[in-house]
């Protein structure tokens, strides 16, 4: 059991009369073992969903519950539940430290479990991760540059492992690496679900791609839900007019592009 | 033991020398010299420049020469005992700084602030004031001096880490701040603060050398070169020697600190701008156009940039490509597959450390290998049309829309103003930004991201383009901008006949929008074919890149099928 729930969660950036509501009011639930796809173009405040969930951004009015405790607080209780949530970021350039070593980024990701490990253990537990992600751990010691693109990603998402989230994050992990490298991280988070029954809360602009890795999808749309539903309903019988504008935007190989107006 | 590559530089091998030099003075100076330097000899005083005295002699007969050197460990260290206090105390104090609750935090850097207002060496006046002219309250006072240049540096530094996405990261998987500054933000800022730390030495020397002059540093009978330039300037007209000798020993170790700095810096990264490659310059003769002439002929095109080591690496390998007039045609690769390379090359766009050969590269009978004449570049302004990834950087954000638009026309046109705005106007209609009359008159950031790539099609427009190159247009944008933007290119190839290049990695996108497609692979074209036969791909990577796509009809039970890496790759015969 590990849901994720969203009630009413409203975020505003800036103050008084030019506060901008990114996120506004709404309710969202990630079933415990499944993958909740989330998608809307830029600016429409997907990504803020998730970094209210991990705590770099506050909620302005709202709860968000993992298993019924309210992560959005500061006390301890919250903070230590708010690290069973974790994220995958969108560049894993950026996401690890150029002067560490990949195997010293991954066993970052083992403080948040809490438990005091071995110089032993937590290199066990490095090289079972980086087995996990398909990445040969006699490479622990690289540094993140000595890597691919599509490498790099996989390696985040081993240090978001380590925490032994209850719910994983993948916020627009695949729109930063070419088509050829998406498959193989698709395909690994594909298994990983299956292997490790996650729960996650995938974010992104490429309606086939949430498509192909979700069991239910949520539409956003300027801060709010347009619509919200099973994957297949959603997507091959949108009610939601923006929704059927999305999905007539989105490119199909070798049909010619529909750029007429409606 | 291997040298590393950054010390094997002339500036190097000059620092390094000056170091050990530096160092050896230092240590053995008051050693081999101390007796010499100390030694009265009343009949020798106040002499000249003498082989037994190099730099002459002082009022009491000692030779300079030795002083200088025996000055060299007081010098020395006060400059190092003062550089790291400035140093370890700005690290601290601009580590506080990120570290502290907001409102501590703009306390912390106010005062920074304040203090960096105050000139360096009034503030070292300052102190040296409060700790008393000694040697020991100069190194403190020039040390505390230079604490605010520090931390103002740090704090910017670690502002820059503290917000980058592993810090981020860290915070969410529950490191402290303290453990985060210590394993990420400070192995992080150290290459530039070393930088920095070389430079600033330099400085202090020269400012401990200052307040000595003055009388505010070392004291009889302790000396240092600043004392020993004092007591040379009185007979600087008898005996110039005196006051040269140690002025020699200043700038010297000026020099290697200021040297230090520069290798480090070139250690952390930075490297010379590479040799610029002369190409020839076109030639006067200017071929005739006609509606039939292929827009663009290249036939065998190589393009190579200078690597790491300096040595040329061919980043596309023999490419060939036509594009008849109106056409369209789409390269589809990777990154590094050369395809931004290869619309550059076609655009003239490549910087001049880049070698291009070919065996033909024309536009329109221009020869775009060489420099172009008056006569081509005019014609290329006109005729050319680019579009980038990132409208926000190929705009200019200081010039208003309307600006840019009239500038192609006005400077390559020579057309009236009146005309060129009621050009701009329709452009910005054909491209269906609404409101076009206002529009004219905002800065770039006033329009969303897909009106200003709308907004360089338009600019594209204001000449006769024959040849509209995109490389990768819609890559920052969401599916409904980004069709906007299509539109906006099929309209302004419907109003012109121009001939489109698109360049994307989205094989999806570019089959539904060209009629042609080129796929490019590691700087090689590894197929060529009809937009609408692209079920008849032939080689392996093409048919990968399709397949490995996911689209609404891909089976969600399915693994997705993987394009094996080009040295797995069986290529067909």
């Amino acid at each position: 059991m590990s849901e994720l729930r969203f009630e009413g969660v409203t975020v505003r950036f800036g103050q008084g009369r030019s506060a901008n509501v990114a996120v506004n009011a709404i309710d969202l639930t990630v079933r415990s073992g499944t993958t909740h796809g989330l998608v809307g173009e830029s600016g429409s405040g997907k990504s803020t969903v998730a970094r209210v969930a991990v705590g770099f951004e506050k909620a302005a009015a709202g709860r968000i519950l993992l298993d019924g405790v309210d992560i959005t607080g500061r006390d301890p209780a919250a903070r230590a539940a708010r690290r069973r949530v974790q994220m995958v970021f969108q560049d894993p350039l950026s996401a690890l430290d150029p002067r560490m070593s990949i195997g010293a980024s991954i066993a970052e990701g083992l403080l948040a479990t809490g438990r005091r490990h071995t110089a032993a253990q937590r290199e066990g537990r490095v090289k079972e991760l980086l087995e996990l992600v398909h990445i040969d751990p006699a490479r622990s010691g690289d540094s993140p540059t000595a890597f691919s693109g599509g490498q790099r990603q996989r390696i985040t998402i081993a240090r978001a492992l380590a925490a032994e989230p209850e719910v994983l994050i993948a916020d627009e992990i695949t729109s930063a690496l070419d088509v050829s490298v998406q498959g193989v991280v698709l395909n690994l988070l594909r298994e990983l679900q299956t292997r490790l029954n996650l729960t996650m809360l995938f974010i992104s602009h490429n309606l086939a791609v949430v498509r192909y890795v979700s069991d239910e999808v949520t539409v956003m749309r300027g801060g709010l839900v347009v619509e919200h539903g099973a994957t297949e309903m959603v997507l091959s019988n949108p009610t939601d007019p923006y929704t059927r504008e999305l999905l007539r935007a989105v490119p199909v190989m070798g049909r010619p592009l529909d750029l007429e107006e409606v | 033991m291997k040298i590393p590559s950054f010390l094997r530089t002339p500036q190097g091998i000059a620092a390094s020398l000056g170091l050990v030099l530096v160092a050896f003075a230092t240590v053995f100076g008051p050693v081999f010299f101390g007796d010499l330097a100390t030694e009265r000899s009343i009949p020798d005083r106040q002499q000249g420049v003498s082989a037994d005295h190099l730099f002459g002699t002082d009022e009491l007969g000692r030779d300079l020469f030795a002083r200088v050197v025996v000055a060299t460990r007081v010098s020395v260290l006060l400059t190092l005992g003062a550089t790291g206090i400035s140093v370890i105390g700005g690290i601290v104090l601009g580590v506080i700084a990120v570290l502290l609750p907001r409102v501590l935090q703009r306390l912390v850097a106010g005062l920074i602030d304040i203090l960096l207002s105050f000139p360096w060496l009034l503030l070292a006046l300052f102190f040296s004031v409060i700790w008393g002219t000694t040697a020991v309250g100069a190194m403190l006072a020039v040390g505390f001096a230079g604490i605010p240049v520090f931390a103002r540096l740090t704090s910017t530094l670690s502002a820059s880490v503290a917000g980058s996405d592993y810090v981020r990261a860290a915070g969410m998987l529950g490191s402290r701040s303290l453990r985060t500054t210590f394993r990420h933000v400070i192995p992080n800022i150290l290459p530039p603060l070393l930088v920095n730390t070389a430079a600033h030495a330099s400085v202090t020397l020269l400012s401990f050398a200052a307040l000595s002059f003055l009388g505010l540093g070392v004291q009889a009978p302790e000396y240092d070169w600043g004392r020993l330039l004092n007591e040379g300037s009185k007979r600087i007209y008898v005996d110039p020697m005196a006051a040269i000798g140690p002025g020699i020993a200043i700038v010297l170790v000026g020099v290697v600190f200021a040297l230090l700095g520069e290798v480090f810096s070139e250690a952390s990264g930075r490297r010379l701008p590479p040799k610029a490659i002369r190409r020839r310059r076109s030639t006067d003769v200017v071929g005739e156009v006609t509606d039939a002439t292929p827009v663009l002929e290249m036939s065998n095109l190589r393009v190579a940039f200078p690597g790491n080591d300096g040595v040329m690496v061919e980043r596309v390998h023999g490419v060939s490509l036509t594009v008849s007039p109106g056409e369209t045609v789409g390269i589809v690769g990777e990154s590094g597959s050369g395809k931004s390379v290869t619309a550059s090359a076609v655009a003239g766009l490549l910087g001049p450390d880049a070698l291009v050969t070919s065996d033909g590269l024309w536009f329109r009978e221009i020869d775009m290998s060489a420099v172009p004449n008056a006569v081509e570049r005019r014609r290329l302004g006109l005729e050319q049309a680019m579009i980038f990834q990132d409208p926000l950087t190929s705009l200019n954000p200081s010039l208003t829309i309307g600006r840019q638009l009239r500038e192609a026309s006005e400077v390559h046109g020579k057309v009236s103003r009146a005309d060129t705005l009621r050009r701009a106007v329709d452009k910005l209609n054909l491209v269906r930004i609404p409101d076009a009359e206002r529009r004219l008159g905002q800065l770039p950031h006033e329009l969303s991201g897909g009106m200003r790539q709308r907004a360089m099609i338009a600019m594209g427009l204001m000449g006769n383009p024959r040849l509209i190159i995109a490389d990768e247009p819609t890559t920052a944008l969401d599916v409904t901008v980004q069709r906007q933007v299509m539109r906006a290119l099929r309209d302004a190839q419907n109003a012109t006949g121009a001939a489109i290049l698109f360049i994307s990695h989205d094989i999806a996108l570019v089959s539904g929008f060209c009629d042609r497609i080129v796929v490019m692979r590691g700087g090689q074209v590894v197929e060529e074919l009809a937009a609408d036969r692209l079920s008849e791909a032939k080689h392996p990577y093409t048919r990968g890149l399709i397949e490995c796509v996911p689209d609404m009809n891909t089976d969600r039970t399915a693994v997705l099928p993987v394009i094996a890496a080009p040295d797995e790759e069986k290529m067909p015969v």
